[in-house]
């Protein structure tokens, strides 16, 4: 899709920065990626050979902030900008689902029907942002003005607050101040519950693993039957 | 006692600053290097912005026959969030949430500077006049 006038611009929310994702990016060995990721992402085997790395820019968000720019709660969430830089699609999870809460969290299996759900998921989303690519201004998945606003929450003073405790705990934890970081980090997560990027970012800097340890799942259960990845109305307004 | 100020995402060390309790007393010299901010006869100003110090409460704003400046109190005013920290004098002012929410609203995709793996710096404003698909992810 490169050759379209189409880029992807990926950002890692990671105050870990350059160590903690340059396996992601580069990987030492390239290879398959395993199953159960593939199962969780919703990604086809196929398009996910790790043969080449990444030639679009993959870049490092030390501070979260294009989380804060675009109200991003969560990852992978995406926006749609057009050649004007107007968004024409909100921050919305990007073909991500919850059938991942259903598997094994022990063997990170899940049934094949819940994996074949959610690459149905990401499918849809693929083809929309492929029409998009192809058709631009006229394709039926881009959203008017009006809609984007309505699914667009703005910030809110405490949204704001967060944001300013997670910086602070992301300074302090730069300046090696790691546990006095976690008291801001905190206040980040009270502020902001929702946040999933508080939460998890907070937990794997105090202890790598933790993001997606007992804590994570204690957490996600708890949401009942709140989705953790809501579903996104993909089709346009037309 | 020396205080790290961070304003506009820039930190700033600065040598006498004064905290006290929520606020924030500067020289008038240290609030403009550490976050632009000038007094003026028309009031505060950033740039081409002024905003006024609100009447009956200068006391709040200005002390020392107007050497010192409150920036908590301004801070306060514009509705910026203010985090700080005790023990290593540490002070972030952020964005207000209606800046943003109105940046956002606008719909022009706010732009921002973040380095690749190779300390490369890209603009999202460097890739204008593409479609361009922004798409977070995490290591963890």
């Amino acid at each position: 899709m490169k050759d379209k006038n189409f880029l992807i611009i990926s950002v890692a929310f990671d105050t870990g920065g350059v160590a903690a994702v340059k396996d992601w990016i580069r990987p030492a060995a390239p290879g398959q990626l395993p199953k159960e990721l593939l199962d969780i992402m919703g990604w086809e085997e196929a398009v996910c050979s790790r043969a080449g790395t990444p030639t679009y820019p993959c870049l490092i968000d030390e501070k979260h902030i294009v989380a804060e720019l675009y109200n991003m709660v969560n990852v992978p969430t995406a926006v749609w900008i057009n050649e004007t830089g107007h968004i024409v699609r909100p921050a919305e999870p990007a073909g991500a689902s919850d059938g991942f809460r259903t598997m094994d969290r022990t063997t990170l299996q899940m049934s094949p029907e819940v994996a074949a759900a959610g690459k149905q998921i990401r499918q849809l989303y693929v083809d929309a942002l492929r029409d998009w690519v192809e058709k631009g201004d006229a394709s039926a998945y881009i959203l008017s003005p009006e809609e984007i606003r309505r699914r667009m929450p703005g910030q809110t003073e405490s949204d704001a607050l967060a944001a300013a405790n997670f910086h602070l705990g992301q300074y302090l934890y730069q300046q090696g101040y790691k546990q006095d970081a976690q008291r801001y980090f905190a206040e980040a997560k009270r502020l902001r519950p929702e946040s999933w990027n508080f939460k998890r970012q907070s937990w794997e800097l105090e202890e790598p693993g933790k993001a997606s340890g007992p804590e994570f799942w204690a957490a996600v259960d708890a949401l009942g039957s709140q989705a953790y990845y809501p579903r996104i109305k993909i089709e346009g307004t037309t | 006692m020396p205080a790290t100020v961070i304003y506009g995402d820039r930190p700033s060390i600065v040598a006498d600053a004064m905290p006290e309790g929520k606020d924030l007393w500067l020289s008038l010299d240290d609030l403009r290097t550490a976050t632009g901010w000038e007094l003026k006869p028309q009031g505060a100003c950033l740039a081409d912005t002024c905003v006024p110090i609100p009447a009956g409460r200068e006391a709040e704003f200005l002390r020392a026959n107007d050497a010192q400046f409150n920036l908590a109190a301004l801070t306060r005013l514009l509705g910026q969030p203010v985090a700080h920290d005790d023990t290593h004098n540490l002070w972030f002012f952020g964005e207000a949430a209606s800046v943003r929410s109105h940046a956002l609203l606008s719909l022009q995709a706010p732009d921002f500077t973040l380095p690749d793996l190779d300390g490369k710096l890209h603009a999202l404003s460097d890739y204008h006049g593409k479609k361009i698909l922004l798409v977070s992810w995490a290591s963890w």
